[in-house]
């Protein structure tokens, strides 16, 4: 062949046609629409073969199948017609390959997702390897997509409506056990014999298909069509609970689920391409789709102002508590360093692993771990009251109290302990990292990295690099972070870094309306309405009504009067509510409760000295409350302390949860309209206070008619 | 006189100590409940390689032993290195040799690098009384065994009909001579009346014992050799040795029963030593290698021996046999040693070896050598006490002394001394270290 091809054919001895994918200088194999014809031109080659009994095909990548479609595509995309176009295309190659004569058989090791799982399913058969790598699942709903190639309707024809409307409602991955279990696949087997199994099955011609296994319950609600009624409409009320009808995919899945298991699958196929279409048009999977690309993109940015990160063979973490506890756990677990924790008493060492363990616990009990690795990654942690084995750690985080006197005394102890090149990281959510490198010897090993809580759980880390940290550090500390599992967003010095900054004043503000007497439940239900995971009261009371207090003032001093947090909140603190760690907050911790009911503690208003009375409508309360955030985030780009739009959209969503769909506060903005924004921020700011002042680069902006993307 | 003994490679080098570290050890259910002899054998040579500062690649060879056997892992060295992020390329393998098993792991590793073909090695013991392999009797296994091969149900039961209730009960590994059926304390009973043993003088040395390792506890001696254990579930740290008796007072002990003559014994509960839990190990260098690696090493091995004796009498007197061989392969007599330090299994068995040492008839007749192996100096004799009240995890304890031997020199400005160790078997070992 003249060029470097993307599928190879071999006709093996035993009339096998082997096809193998492997997209020259790429990682992963991915799926485009210009591929259709070369793969025609392969099968084409095959069926004028009379010889060639079956076809396997396989990838050639090391540790992927075809790991999804390449979704560049869609954003070259201009109308839904064009997408539905590039659909189409695919369930037409996808429905020749299924109506080929003589057996494909997928032959699946590493990740087989989106559209490299449609590819498979439309395959005859499939035989996977037992690897931890290989995963397969439909994650298109996370980008604010559907499965576009048939997956909506040979999933449920597969494993049945059930199975399939989790898999592709959550997107989630299976493992190969899993798949096998639920019948996605034929036959699990190891890597090694892979191609010899799916020969094998391809030779023994076309698997037949079983009938989905159901059990009297499964029947009644997938063959009978009363039955079906009710699985979809039980399935349409649940996601409407998780997305509040902000996501408008999930909803169009059930929908063409529905028409193809009513209507039959070229139906389903015809409403599939047309829906798809049209979610790619939508500014919801426009900006989930932009939060994919802001990822990747910052995952290839490794080094930092030209230099490399430097390996981290050995970490330690300063101070057992929850934080220290998560950061020790993260970096054993996720990124298979040894850790050593230092506390200044046994119980501080063994509650940072006993943090990690009862983790790890869990997993070992659903049989995702042995016994023997789960014991091999805590022997992985250990501990000590003294500086013994510090000698040779390349990083200490330290995760001790919120006091500059012991976090300077901390890196003190670390020069003295550790090697002259050792990184100290600071884990403070408050103070400013320059003074705690203040008397540092070497102050450009000193940087910030503030994780948040809970680390297991929390997917952003801000990197806060003071004005004299060496870019050295800088490139070492992002990657240090990146092995954890985390998106590292690299900061500016400077109180409240960004995510506690545009968090204190949205927060504030939330305050203020409350104590105008919205009612609370009110109130939380506008901001979750709005997108954000949990609403602010309730969000308070989760971090602790006190932290709150403390982290005010200090924001206040360094950063202005507008972070003036509203003084009536004393008389809670002084009521000793300080949320769901002594169970008094704003809403009621009584063990009677039902799960996942949550019932205000009235109490609260009558101590605040007010009388809950709902004025505005949600969609006033959270603009409102959003707008501060807004305001401060455009404050934070032009000060310097975040280096792009971009990273302060992913430091929202990833630190605090910011509606996903709309972006980011960036995006978000630029969908509002800069103008827009401006001139709400005025009339708060006549009506409320200076404290909604417009920030400088928002009225340039405005002027100028900018917008940040 | 057996021949001198050159603990040297080819190009003279010596077999240096480089470090030693131990946990903590925990009487039988208590601290280490629940935690097995391997968990314990990792937790102590992964805090020990970190301590030592020591890149895991360059350790050729570990050598690990265990007296109570965990059938789930038989080759406990291979499994500390596989369990704690070692290099996977280190070889490994296990011993067993009762109560001088981390004595004769340390010698494997010594002969390997004298042999020059290994240059670094770890060495040590674990045992668990507290996690212990509970097996089905003789009959009843075999009985399972047959069940599995039989093929119709007629023949099940006749397997069936054959067993009794006391055949189907578990039982516990025993402390107890697999071929005399002796336990240990018997023979310790039976040494104190062939001996002449009293109980006072049994209890004044397990008093003597329980005060001194109060003292070098408390005196911080112990802190560079002994870890903290942060042993699994995480609930509780465990600091301390919990057999150590603290307010050890010598009436105390006057009042606890024999057990095992009730009638005539002497042998109690507070003059033997308690089922313990606990690891030990040592890292052990090629001299030129350690120095080459910026390493001090801690002191040398100068000279080994181990001896075998019958076993239906005196089965614990193998630090008798094995002691003069040690000496004589050092070239040394007992009043060349500036410390020694013998494992303390029972008070009995302890005064019975010093009695034998000062024996001239002991020695002609058991010996075959002229004159008595000497008396003891107790100014040198167990300085900051013994296992009596430290504990004894069998496989533990030989490495154990050798560390704590080898520090106590360093603190004296350095020296000679003698650590040894009976077993069951009738074995005996005994190893002279040196520190500059």
């Amino acid at each position: 062949m003249s060029q470097q091809s993307i599928f190879s054919l071999e006709v093996k001895d035993n009339g096998i046609a082997v096809v193998t994918m492997d997209i020259p200088g790429e990682s992963m194999n991915t799926l485009r629409a210009e591929f259709a014809p070369e793969i025609r031109d392969v099968l084409g080659k095959i069926s004028n073969d009379s010889s060639v009994k079956g076809v396997v095909v396989i990838s050639g990548k090391k540790d992927s199948f075809i790991a999804g479609a390449d979704i560049s595509m869609l954003d070259a995309c201009n109308t839904a017609e064009e997408a539905e176009e590039l659909a189409r295309t695919g369930q037409q190659l996808f429905d020749e390959l299924e109506n080929f004569k003589i057996p494909v058989i997928a032959a699946i090791h590493g990740a087989c997702l989106g559209g490299g799982l449609e590819f498979a399913l439309a395959c005859h058969g499939r035989v996977c390897t037992s690897a931890d790598k290989t995963q397969l699942g439909l994650p298109e709903v996370q980008l604010g997509l559907l499965p576009g190639s048939g997956g909506t309707q040979r999933l449920p024809r597969l494993v049945g409506l059930q199975k399939s409307l989790d898999m592709i409602l959550t997107g989630k991955q299976l493992r190969a056990k899993q798949a096998l279990k639920m019948g996605l696949v034929d036959d699990m087997v190891p890597p090694s014999i892979l191609l010899d199994a799916a020969m094998k099955m391809a030779l023994a011609g076309k698997p037949q298909r079983k009938k989905v296994e159901l059990g009297l319950l499964g029947k009644a609600l997938e063959n009978v069509s009363m039955g079906r009624k009710v699985l979809f409409e039980q399935a349409q009320k649940k996601t409407l609970e998780k997305t509040r009808g902000n996501y408008p995919a999930p909803e169009m899945i059930l929908e063409v689920i529905e028409a193809g298991a009513n209507g039959g699958f070229k139906k389903g196929l015809t409403l599939e391409a047309k829906r798809f279409g049209q979610l790619c048009m939508t500014a919801e999977s426009k900006a989930l789709r932009s939060i994919f690309f802001a990822t990747t993109e910052m995952k290839k940015e490794t080094d930092f102002e030209g230099a490399e990160p430097q390996k981290v063979n050995k970490a330690a973490v300063l101070g057992g508590g929850l934080m220290g506890g998560g950061i020790a756990h993260v970096t054993v677990n996720k990124a298979g360093i040894p850790t050593r924790i230092k506390d200044i008493s046994h119980e501080g060492i063994t509650h940072a692993m006993r943090y990690g363990y009862d983790l790890l616990n869990k997993k070992v009990k659903r049989r995702f771990m042995s016994y023997a690795d789960m014991q091999a990654k805590m022997n992985m942690l250990t501990g000590s009251t003294e500086y013994i084995g510090f000698h040779d750690a390349d990083i200490v985080v330290e995760a001790v109290f919120e006091d500059l006197g012991l976090k300077q005394k901390m890196v003190a102890d670390v020069e003295e302990h550790c090697r002259e090149d050792t990184i100290f990281a600071t884990n403070t959510s408050s103070l400013p990292i320059h003074q705690i490198a203040e008397k540092a010897a070497k102050p450009e090993n000193v940087i910030g990295l503030h994780y948040f809580s809970p680390v297991d759980k929390m997917p952003l880390v801000e990197v806060i690099a003071h004005e004299k940290t060496s870019p050295q550090t800088i490139a070492t500390t992002v990657a240090f972070a990146r092995k954890q599992g985390k998106t590292p967003i690299v900061v500016k010095d400077g109180a409240g870094f960004y995510v506690n900054r545009i968090l204190a004043l949205y927060m504030n503000e939330a305050a203020n309306v409350l104590l105008e007497g919205e009612p609370i439940e009110h109130m939380d239900a506008a901001l979750m309405d709005f997108g954000f995971p949990v609403g602010p009261i309730t969000l308070l009371d989760e971090v602790g009504i006190d932290v709150g207090a403390k982290i005010s003032p200090i924001l206040e001093k360094e950063l202005g009067e507008r972070f003036i947090a509203p003084t009536a909140f004393d008389r809670l603190l002084n009521d000793d509510r300080k949320g769901k760690k002594n169970k008094k907050g704003f809403y009621l911790y009584d063990k009677k409760q039902k799960k996942g009911e949550k019932l205000v503690d009235e109490s609260v208003y009558k101590l605040l000295n007010i009388e809950p009375m709902q004025r505005l409508n949600r969609e006033e309360v959270a603009e409102r409350c959003v707008v501060q955030m807004l305001n401060e985030a455009a404050r934070c780009l032009e000060e310097g302390i975040i280096a792009s739009a971009r990273d302060g959209d992913i430091g929202a969503i990833f630190g605090i949860g910011f509606a996903p769909f709309r972006g980011g506060p960036f995006r978000y903005m630029d969908s509002l309209g800069i103008d827009n924004v401006v001139s709400k921020l005025k009339t708060y700011q006549q009506r409320h206070g200076e404290r909604f002042e417009p920030c400088a680069l928002l009225l340039e902006m405005a002027e100028q008619e900018k917008t940040f993307y | 006189m057996a021949a001198q003994q050159n603990l040297t490679t080819h190009s003279g080098e010596r077999i240096a100590v480089v470090a030693g570290l131990r946990t903590p050890f925990a009487k039988q259910a208590t601290d280490f409940h629940g935690v097995s002899a391997l968990d314990m054998g990792k937790m102590v040579v992964n805090e020990m390689l970190i301590r030592a500062a020591l890149d895991p690649k360059l350790i050729d060879q570990v050598v690990y032993g265990q007296v109570v056997q965990m059938p789930a892992a038989p080759n406990i060295a291979r499994e500390i290195v596989l369990g704690t992020g070692m290099n996977v390329h280190t070889d490994a393998y296990s011993v067993t040799r009762a109560c001088a098993t981390s004595f004769q792991s340390v010698v494997n590793i010594t002969e390997s690098i004298m042999a020059g073909t290994v240059d670094i090695g770890v060495a040590g013991g674990a045992d668990s009384s507290s996690v212990v392999p509970i097996t089905a009797s003789k009959k009843f296994a075999r009985a399972l065994l047959d069940l599995s091969k039989a093929k119709t149900l007629m023949q099940r039961l006749d397997i069936i009909r054959k067993l009794g209730v006391k055949d189907i009960l578990p039982v516990p590994p025993a402390v107890a001579e697999y071929s005399t059926g002796l336990t240990m304390g018997q023979t310790a009973e039976q040494m104190a009346k062939t001996h002449g043993i009293t109980r006072q003088e049994q209890d004044e040395l397990a008093h003597r014992s329980h005060t001194l390792a109060t003292e070098t506890w408390q005196s911080g001696k112990l802190k560079d050799e002994v870890m903290v254990a942060y042993p699994e579930p995480y609930k509780k740290a465990f600091e301390m040795d919990n057999n150590v008796r603290t307010n050890s007072n010598l009436e105390g002990y006057a009042k606890l029963r024999p057990v095992f003559d009730k009638k005539h014994g002497t042998v109690t509960a507070a003059n033997a030593t308690p089922l313990t839990d606990g690891a030990s190990a040592v890292i052990l260098m090629r001299e030129g290698r350690a120095k080459e690696l910026g390493y001090t090493p801690l002191g040398y091995i100068k000279s080994y021996a181990f001896s075998a004796i019958d076993v239906y009498d005196d089965m614990l007197m193998g630090p008798s046999y094995a002691t003069p061989l040690a000496l004589d392969r050092a070239g040394m007599t007992l009043q060349d040693l500036d410390l020694i330090e013998m494992h303390e299994a029972f008070a009995a068995q302890t005064l019975a070896n010093l009695k034998m040492w000062s024996s001239d008839k002991f020695a002609k007749e058991k010996l075959g050598r002229d004159k008595a192996i000497g008396d003891v100096d107790w100014s040198k004799f167990n300085v900051n006490g013994g296992s009596l009240a430290y504990g004894h995890p069998f496989a533990a304890t030989g490495t154990r002394i050798i560390t704590q031997t080898i520090n106590e020199l360093r603190r004296r400005g350095g020296g000679v001394g003698l650590t040894t160790a009976c077993a069951a078997g009738g074995l005996g070992a005994a190893m002279i270290v040196e520190v500059e």
